[in-house]
């Protein structure tokens, strides 16, 4: 399966961003087939229509994710991996750790 | 395309390192952290042979890492510690209680004793019934006064020879930077330090003062340790948040900034004739305080007298607070007297 077929993905939130999601951890999520590939740039906006439950603006911020959230692609930085522009790959898992809540 | 490991280990790199930019393996990194902390510990000579630490143990990610890192580092170097937990419970519903389970797991996990000391005990109240005194205006003023003295409570309790506390890098380059804001000079040149020792008081260290919030989260990510991450039920503190955002949002420009503003806070010097509060000790409990009666003392005293407002803001208006209700009782005994003259 191909970004034009659509793909399945598993969003994890971490670390408190949990919090932002109806304490949900887990996410397994089919994408709609696109002509424009997936990335995580487009994959932000769609969270943000679809899994987000509340106060966006602790999640997203300009078009990326807010600073003090860490992106682990399938185990990896996303800073080593293009970050927004990172096209994303069937069964890829995409993981959202919050730095910023406390303990 | 996979980035290979900057150490050159032949393994893919999982992480971009803020501090340096290296781009390093699961290994590496976890070697280098490990390592780094180590330096720290060596460098400020945070601990001797046959210490008892207490770690400040709240259950979240810094004090996770933190009892995990000094447990392998007292292994793998013979430091010769002797390591234990020590949680505050504040008495806030719904917020410590799950934090506590996770200290316990940790106690369990790292088979360090453990002991929990609540606001209860040490104050009388909990942070649930001052809320209900105060409302949610002041709270943190309350907590943070509370906690900051409970450790040093709980740590003379325990006879400890030290407190370690997971202060990271992050948290110390925001307390400077709070304490520019509020023209703090005392506090600036205390925040930075390594290891706080005054008279009187358990020397407190901070071995994770040179390490990052996203290294301190990756490290506990790739080690599966379990930690309980939460906003306070009350009013986040709003001060602190806007300097954190601040700060976040220069590191995503400028990842040195965290350590930029830490060296600066280490370089200030203060010349001689800038007087600085002199650190005595309360005149109630004994702790190390700026002023006779600690602000500890000072907050309970307005709890127990139903004046909660005593003890928040600045030092002159509490004396004057005080010395009003003294004239006041002084007023009310005399008139006590006056009118028992009369029979
Ligand atoms: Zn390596
Ligand atoms: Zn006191």
């Amino acid at each position: 399966m191909t970004g034009k077929d659509g793909l399945n993905l598993l969003i994890e939130f971490s670390g408190g961003a949990e919090l932002l999601f109806n304490k949900i951890k887990k996410h397994n999520v089919s994408l709609p087939k696109s002509e424009i590939p997936w990335t995580i740039e487009k994959l932000l906006v769609w969270i943000k229509d679809n899994l987000l439950a509340e106060k966006p603006e602790m999640f997203i911020q300009d078009d990326s994710v807010r600073p003090g959230i860490l992106v682990l692609v399938n185990d990896s930085d996303w800073e080593l991996l293009g970050q927004l522009e990172y096209e994303l790959q069937n069964n890829d898992n995409v993981m959202f750790i919050s730095t910023l809540h406390g303990g | 395309m996979p980035v290979s490991c900057s150490a050159k280990c032949g393994n893919n790199a999982v992480l971009k390192r803020p501090k340096t930019g290296d781009a390093l393996c699961k290994e590496c990194f976890f070697w280098a952290f490990e390592t780094e902390v180590h330096s720290t510990i060596q460098g400020g000579q945070l601990f001797k042979q046959g210490d008892v630490v207490a770690v400040a143990a709240s259950g979240g990610k810094d004090s996770t890492v933190l009892a995990y890192v000094l447990k392998l580092l007292d292994e793998r170097y013979n430091y010769g510690l002797k390591l234990v937990l020590l949680s505050i419970d504040e008495g806030i519903t719904g917020y410590r209680d799950d934090s506590l389970e996770t200290v316990k797991q940790n106690r369990d996990d790292y088979e360090m004793p453990l002991t929990i000391l609540s606001y209860k005990e040490l104050y009388g109240w909990t942070m649930d019934e001052i809320v209900e005194q105060i409302g949610r205006k002041n709270n943190c003023t309350f907590c943070g006064v509370f906690r900051r003295q409970a450790l040093d409570r709980g740590a003379a309790l325990l006879s400890v020879d030290k407190v370690a506390t997971g202060h990271n890098a992050d948290d110390i380059a925001e307390t400077v930077l709070m304490n520019v804001l509020r023209g703090d000079i005392a506090r600036l040149r205390r925040c930075t330090a390594i290891a706080t020792e005054s008279e009187g008081s358990i020397p407190r260290v901070k071995p994770l003062k040179y390490t990052y919030e996203k290294e301190i989260v990756m490290y506990a990510y790739f080690k599966k340790l379990v930690y309980f991450s939460t906003e306070c039920v009350f009013a986040p503190n709003a001060y602190r948040g806007y300097a954190r955002t601040f700060l976040k949002d220069l590191e995503k420009i400028r990842p040195s900034v965290i350590m930029d503003i830490i060296h600066s806070g280490e370089r200030l010097s203060v010349r001689d004739n800038v007087r600085m509060p002199t650190r005595i000790t309360c005149t109630r409990c004994g702790l190390v305080a700026s002023q006779a009666i600690c602000k500890a003392c000072t907050l309970l005293e307005g709890l127990n007298r139903g004046l909660p407002r005593l003890g928040i803001g600045k030092e002159s208006k509490t004396n004057r607070m005080r010395a009003q209700l003294q004239s006041a009782e002084a007023a009310s005994d005399s008139a006590k007297r006056s009118a028992g003259d009369e029979f």
